[in-house]
């Protein structure tokens, strides 16, 4: 055969001549879009993804309100008012767990070689996953406040306590989705993901401040429940929401929610492009 | 055996490929691939399954990287160049790449905002895809409750969103019935005549006699064959015409009648009542077949022309057939 190659000029490529042009970061945040446009199109269709962010949190509101609340005596609020940080960012974790079982399900199908032979931003099909599941968490926080409100929740918080909640919430929502990639990333099966977070979620979220104090618990414990994240970020939205902020758990919990995205963030994406170059 | 396609068409390689090498673990997939397709041209891999035809195409595509060799996509190298490449490409890959939850509209027109199209492109350009693709009643039902052949026309009509001049198409058309298959070969025909250069990969000769220019036979990660349908056909020696008469005694006859008909002597497998003979299609040389064989008052049990398949391809080329093969693994 003759003739040498010659690249193809963007121009004789009908329609992607505009490719030529543009900033990464725009197609990054447009690709992003479209990739969140299509999560919650999945959402719309499959209502049962939403069961972690809705029916199963409230489950937990019901329960430790009326079942175990009673026994659980808590100085200066009720019990009610102490139990409703726990569940908020109990729910925005596992917001966030989905994020890694929906990512390993993307994975487990052919979409994902379709993702990668175009064009886009190949870490928005990621940042797309964790943006949705961001939308998830906020949903299923205004629907906790609500449940809340309804079984007896009195915030004393001033709205800028709220919205600096909202955010504290927010922050470790994304931080913790990551994780979840990474997970997703690494681990074969959906269910597996599941398992793997299970694991890693059940013992962060009982050893810590979200359902009892920690000064009943024994030394050793409390150690750990005090200084790990979920506690500084349930303290960190306590304070906020019921109108006695705590600085120490806010800055605590922030600094853990850009440690885990400095650290998942790469590691994610380096486990991901692993996964999906085989 | 050098491929030969019309010179004035050969001005420009949009793929290439020289000494593609890969490993899985100790799985030689490939074991160094060389090709060419031309632009404007169709060049049909032909394999079994296992060959190692999907794992060049994922070289070639940017999802895979070959450990040793070196491939350009529209003069880009796929290493180091993918986003060059991806820009032109479009890929349908063996199992069907669409959003089951969504709807095929919404797939296409999600695919083109990938391929960074406006918006109103996209859109334009999804509406006629269904169109051309007979998914018009469908569009705005979930892929899910699609058929087969209905995903794949919806795969392939998301490898051409934005229209890419050099087409990857993956078994485009195992698994589907007669009829799809047909409309896929229609539908190739038409790509490749707008000036879309193609590789395709599948496992039916007839399917690469069809449509491709080129061929190319691999076999356990290496090239064993290449050249035009005919050249291969060569190789196998054309298409056999059998006959099977229902009285033993007279297969002397059906010989003679068939050595008339046919190029070189006749096979007879006296246990089958069955005779054989390679034959040159042409017009009107059945119904003459079929004529004779009643003039010397043979009485005919079964009559056929058997087309060679791929199985013939590798008896010839390999001495083991792909059945052989498929049991021993």
């Amino acid at each position: 055969m003759t003739g040498a190659a010659r690249p193809l000029s963007a121009s004789e490529v009908a329609g992607t001549a505009d490719l030529a042009a543009g900033a990464p970061l725009k197609w990054w945040l447009r690709d992003s879009v479209e990739m969140v446009k299509r999560n919650l199109r999945h959402v719309r269709r499959t209502p049962e993804l939403l069961l972690d962010v809705t029916i199963q949190p409230v489950m937990f509101v019901l329960l430790f309100r009326y079942v175990f609340g009673g026994a659980i005596p808590i100085q200066g609020t009720t019990y009610v008012n102490y139990l409703m940080a726990g569940i908020f960012v109990q729910t925005i974790v596992f917001a966030a767990m989905g994020t890694g079982i929906l990512l390993a399900t993307d994975l487990a199908k052919g979409m994902i070689d379709r993702f990668r032979s175009l064009p886009m931003s190949q870490s928005a099909v990621i940042t797309g996953r964790t943006f949705t599941d961001l939308l998830r968490g906020m949903l299923a926080i205004a629907l906790m406040a609500l449940v809340g409100l309804l079984v007896g929740f009195q915030p004393a918080g001033s709205p800028i306590g709220w919205v600096a909640a909202t955010a504290l919430l927010l922050l470790f929502g994304f931080a913790v989705s990551w994780v979840g990639v990474a997970a997703g990333a690494l681990v074969r099966t959906p269910e597996a993901v599941q398992g793997l977070m299970f694991v890693a979620v059940f013992p962060l979220t009982f050893a810590s401040s979200a359902f009892v104090p920690t000064s009943t618990m024994p030394s050793w414990l409390r150690f750990f429940a005090e200084h790990q994240p979920m506690t500084l970020v349930i303290n960190g939205v306590r304070g906020f929401i019921l109108g006695r902020p705590d600085s120490g758990a806010v800055i605590g919990s922030a600094a853990w929610s850009i440690g885990l995205v400095a650290v998942f963030f790469p590691l994610a994406l380096v486990l991901y492009r692993r996964r999906t170059s085989r | 055996m050098p491929a030969r396609y019309h010179a004035e068409m050969t001005d420009q390689v949009m793929v290439s490929a020289r000494g593609l090498q890969k490993r899985f673990g100790e799985t030689h997939a490939l074991r160094g691939i060389d090709l060419e397709v031309p632009r404007g041209s169709i060049l049909a891999m032909l394999g079994p399954n296992g060959a190692g035809k999907t794992t060049a195409v994922r070289i070639l595509t940017t999802l895979l990287r070959a450990d040793a060799g070196k491939a350009t996509v529209a003069g880009y190298d796929v290493r180091t160049q993918p986003a060059e490449v991806r820009r032109r490409i479009g890929l349908t890959g063996q199992n069907a790449a669409v959003d089951e939850l969504l709807t095929g509209r919404e797939n296409l027109e999600m695919i083109g905002r990938l391929y960074h199209l406006p918006a109103r492109l996209a859109r334009q350009r999804a509406a006629r895809l269904l169109e051309r693709f007979d998914l018009v009643e469908a569009a705005d039902r979930i892929a899910k409750t699609y058929s087969g052949g209905m995903r794949r026309r919806l795969d392939l009509g998301a490898s051409l969103v934005a229209e890419p001049p050099i087409l990857f198409l993956d078994e485009p058309t195992t698994g589907l019935d007669p009829r799809s298959r047909l409309g896929m070969w229609d539908l190739i025909a038409e790509l490749v005549a707008g000036g879309t250069t193609l590789l395709l990969t599948t496992q039916y000769l007839e399917e690469a006699d069809r449509l491709a220019h080129e061929i190319i036979v691999i076999d356990h990660g290496l090239v064993i064959a290449r050249g035009t349908a005919n050249e291969l056909k060569g190789l196998i020696g054309g298409e056999r015409l059998e006959v099977t008469v229902a009285d033993g005694d007279d297969l002397a006859v059906a010989e003679q009648v068939l050595a008339r008909i046919g190029n070189g002597r006749p096979t007879v497998e006296s246990r089958l009542r069955r005779v054989s003979v390679a034959v040159d299609v042409r017009p009107g040389m059945l119904a003459s077949t079929v004529r004779a064989l009643d003039d010397a008052g043979l009485n005919v049990d079964d009559f056929s022309l058997h087309r060679p398949t791929l199985d013939d391809v590798f008896l010839s080329l390999t001495g083991r057939g792909q059945a052989d093969e498929e049991e021993a693994a």
